[in-house]
């Protein structure tokens, strides 16, 4: 067997290699898995939501059921209004949804389709009277990422739901497109702040379910729809991520927002907005924030997890320093380990993302005070380019997804499976990397692999430290 | 809440009880959650183990970040297929039209990696926005001197089945075009094989010890070169007959080669497949080969299931796969180490598929077509089920009820064909349905 070619050269190419990205109403689908008792529809053909479905079962190893409006010949001719109706009635009919997110693909974006007014003519139909809450993103893949079609959902969310109320004593929070189990860190995080929290979106329970006595149809757990309504009302939000605002999404058009900064500027909701908080720096941040939004200091558990990691840094350090990674992924994530890798010394050599937001950069070089500007990074990138690259950095590790997999493995090198999708491992959904603790598991891993590396290839004993 | 939904219930039939016929090749109803894909899935999967040629998708990056490296499809020698190649359209593209694209994608593209032919898929935009993909490809292939076939396949215009059809049209443009090639007697092509895991090496053994010669595969671990030849064969072995009977009818009226219609899942079966094959020769030698080799084998195989079966007698199956075809030969192969199968379903089946599936099965087994989880989980919960087999997508049902589960789809990573394969699979039925973990779940 011969090996997956790869180019020793470096060329520029229009076609992408091996993607390092996937299409919007992927991203919007686990958007809409967030909240309680909602089911997806994507409006196109049959084909992107079972790639989509497949995808997300991969990875979440769990149940997920996304319906389509399967587009025919016709359907593409003449609209596709009549088939989204037949696809609310029988998703309504089979998974009693409490609401239904209907996100476009690529095919109805093009032939141009209005699911908005579509969706009002279904609604006021007589004859579909028991429909639940209905609303839609505009989810084109061609005008971006997985990411963006996941923000463009948080943003439609609280667009469609959040209600102008008087005051509460409430937060929001954003966690971005994180984990189930760093969603359920955050959780736990905000109550020991004793803060009342609405989290958007909320797939932690309905994409990491615990085995049912039962087959559930609709998954318990997500934010609650009544919760979503009182989102105006919170005196503050805290959105994690700076890669989190859409142009897309109709009348807002060129103007570029999120879900967290449009409650802030409709509804005077002040957001407070950081990078994911991987790495001392990045949750030192957060948790400055937590206290200025509670009132309260960092709660003592939370002091003994950071006094813990910073007590793993010392053990640690000598054995990644000046280590060189590569890393790649969806922007927000790459930030968060760009600052994480810095401040432990390791050199991060190369970042890249599919995305091309034009902001990583220069968000790189703000939040990596040690080697920021040395890092390369690269924008648009496919796994090919990152291949190739590796050839002349010679990197010792990588960290990203699984599709990078062949590449460690053409430098025998090793990779620290994170983020989204993990395909080729069990526990990709439980991959905590936000918080002391998530850090901490993160740190011990990176130190570890480098450990075992040379222990691997290496004569000499390597039995104490 | 609707346990079926109404329009589909002349799609699910219980052996025995329901009085109708099982309705099938329906397109999917809107908003019911299908397990199925698009046309260009079909296309992609047929043609993916070609591993020497460029497979080019021509569309936004969903359709091919999804379709990257899926398969199992093993090579002997390049890897080429395993990358995933696409245009990745943008907005400009969208508005403009995405030939320019296309042309520099697919000119680069060769240029870069020397493939011995390109395949160009067409998918849902690109039928909309109305690129003249024939074209661009004509352009190219007489640029760069290789042939770069278009493969129309447009999500919209059809089921999985459609897809299966224009992979097949797109294979028939090569078949026939290397008239040198002298073929050596007894010479076959296997059709509808995808090597995944290795399994045509088995496959290849067999057939040469009863002194059969295989000109290609389609498609595991194909070839450009071979493919052109495959004119020369004196009959084409269809296994998968879903995704390859279009291009056996083709070649049967064209060259007048005749196929069979055989399956490697199984002891009966595999047998039957080399038997089929020395019954056509009319080679005496031949089918006492295959039949020594059949002996050969069972003589070690049939004791080394017997522990398997004692553990498994009486336990109940559901089976829930792309094609039909192979669910028959499933049900064969649970019945053979003790097994029942109490439901059993398929993407696309037809007509004759099921009907053969109704003969075959016992009474009360549910027959279903095209079904959902919703559907199915209901079923296997009915049933009682000890084990289900299906692909990725019906996996999370069954371990969500603490049901065992194997994979038979073309994702698999175990060789589940031939003799060994049988072994293979026993033990991974016994595996799935006897580990102690179910004891924790309350069924
Ligand atoms: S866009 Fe069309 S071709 Fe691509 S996955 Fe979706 S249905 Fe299939
Ligand atoms: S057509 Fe668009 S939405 Fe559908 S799979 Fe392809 S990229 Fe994704």
């Amino acid at each position: 067997m011969e090996k997956i070619p790869t180019l020793s050269y470096i060329r520029p190419f229009v076609s992408t290699r091996n993607a390092c990205k996937l299409c919007s109403p992927l991203g919007a689908c686990i958007a809409i898995k967030g909240i309680e008792g909602c089911v997806p529809v994507i409006h196109g053909s049959q084909g992107c939501a079972t790639y989509i479905r497949r995808y997300l079962i991969s990875h979440y190893k769990e149940p997920v059921d996304i319906a389509s409006s399967n587009f025919s010949e016709e359907t593409t001719i003449f609209g596709g209004e009549a088939n989204l109706k037949i696809a609310l009635t029988n998703v309504t009919n089979q998974y009693q949804p409490k609401a239904i997110g209907v996100a476009t693909t690529c095919l109805s974006e093009t032939i141009g389709e209005d699911v908005a007014s579509q969706l009002s003519h279904i609604r006021n139909d007589s004859t579909n009277s028991n429909l639940p809450s209905l609303f839609t993103v505009s989810t084109p893949s061609y005008q971006g990422t997985h990411l963006d079609g996941f923000h463009a959902t948080v943003l439609a969310l609280v667009k469609n739901f959040a209600k102008k109320l008087p005051s509460a004593d409430k937060i929001n929070f954003f966690p971005g497109f994180v984990s189930p189990s760093d969603i359920r860190h955050i959780k736990e995080i905000v109550a020991d702040f004793d803060l009342k929290t609405t989290i958007l979106p909320d797939y932690s329970d309905t994409l990491d379910n615990p085995v049912w006595d039962q087959y559930y149809r609709v998954p318990k757990g997500g934010t609650p729809i009544s919760e979503l309504e009182k989102m105006a009302e919170a005196y503050a939000s805290i959105e994690l991520g700076v890669f989190t605002s859409v142009k897309q999404g109709g009348q807002n058009g060129g103007k570029e927002i999120s879900g967290a900064s449009w409650l802030e500027s409709e509804h005077s909701v002040k957001n407070h907005q950081c990078i994911l908080p991987i790495g001392m720096n990045g949750n030192d941040a957060l948790f400055d924030i937590l206290s200025k939004v509670s009132g309260k200091d960092i709660p003592v558990k939370y002091q003994m997890q950071r006094g813990r990691l910073l007590d793993s840094y010392a053990d640690g350090h000598k054995y990644i320093f000046g280590k060189k990674a590569v890393i790649y992924g969806e922007e927000d994530l790459v930030l968060g380990l760009c600052s994480f890798l810095d401040e432990i010394g390791v050199e991060v050599v190369l970042a890249a993302s599919g995305a091309n937001s034009g902001k990583l950069q220069k968000k790189i070089i703000k939040h990596c005070p040690e080697h920021g500007k040395t890092i390369q990074v690269i924008s648009d990138s496919d796994f090919e380019q990152i291949n190739e690259a590796c050839n002349t950095i010679k990197p010792d590790f990588l960290i990203g997804n699984s599709k990078g997999n062949y590449i460690a493995t053409n430098f025998n090198i090793p990779l620290i499976r994170v983020g989204f999708p993990i395909h080729d491992r069990i526990g990709g959904q439980r991959i905590t990397l936000l918080g002391y603790q998530g850090t901490q598991k993160l740190f011990d891993k990176v130190v570890n692999a480098m450990i075992e590396y040379k222990q691997n290839n290496s004569p000499i004993g390597y039995k104490y430290m | 809440m609707e346990r079926i939904i109404k329009e589909r219930s002349t799609q699910v039939h219980t052996i025995g009880t329901s009085a109708h016929d099982l309705d099938c090749e329906k397109k999917s109803l809107a908003g019911s959650v299908s397990q199925r894909a698009c046309v260009f899935c079909g296309s992609r999967v047929v043609l993916y183990p070609i591993a020497d040629a460029l497979h080019l998708i021509h569309g936004p990056i969903g359709c091919a970040a999804y379709t990257w490296d899926i398969r199992g499809a093993l090579s002997s020698g390049p890897q080429l297929h395993r990358l995933s190649f696409s245009t990745d359209l943008r907005e400009r593209d969208v508005v403009f039209g995405g030939e320019p694209k296309l042309y520099t994608a697919l000119t680069e593209l060769i240029e870069a990696y020397k493939p011995k032919a390109a395949f160009v898929y067409s998918t849902c935009i690109v039928g909309v926005i109305g690129d003249d993909v024939e074209a661009v490809c004509r352009k190219v292939a007489a640029e760069q001197k290789i042939d770069v076939l278009p493969v129309m396949a447009e999500g919209f215009k059809g089921t999985k089945k459609d897809g299966y059809k224009a992979a097949c049209d797109a294979l028939s443009k090569l078949v026939g075009t290397d008239n040198n090639f002298q073929a050596p007697p007894f010479s076959i092509n296997i059709l509808g094989d995808f090597n995944l895991a290795g399994e045509l090496w088995m496959l290849k053994e067999y057939y040469e010890k009863i002194g059969v010669n295989i000109i290609t595969c389609l498609t595991g671990d194909g070839r450009i070169d071979e493919i052109r030849q495959a004119h020369k064969a004196s009959i084409n072995v269809v296994q998968c007959s879903g995704s390859m009977m279009h291009l056996a009818k083709e070649m049967e009226e064209k060259y007048d080669i005749p196929f069979i219609k055989v399956s490697y899942f199984g002891i009966e079966d595999m047998a039957d497949a080399l038997y089929e094959v020395a019954g056509f020769f009319k080679n005496e030698e031949m089918l006492q080969k295959a039949k020594e080799l059949v002996s050969e084998e069972i003589k070690t195989l049939l004791p080394a299931l017997e522990p398997f079966k004692e553990k498994l007698q009486g336990k109940k199956a559901a089976i829930y796969v792309g094609g039909a075809f192979k669910a028959i030969s499933l049900v064969k192969a649970l019945r053979l180490i003790g097994m029942k199968t109490v439901m059993v379903g398929s993407q696309t089946g037809n007509k004759d598929d099921y009907n053969l599936l109704q003969k075959l099965c016992d009474k009360e087994t549910i027959i279903v077509d095209d079904s959902n989880p919703n559907e199915l989980s209901e079923f296997v919960k009915e049933k009682g089920v000890d084990l289900f087999i299906g692909g990725v997508k019906e996996r999370p049902i069954a371990y969500k009820l603490g049901i065992g589960f194997c994979d038979h789809n073309h994702e698999r990573k175990e060789a589940l064909a031939g003799f060994e394969g049988m072994l293979n699979f026993a033990n991974e039925v016994y595996a799935s349905v006897t580990s102690p973990v179910w004891k924790f779940f309350k069924r």
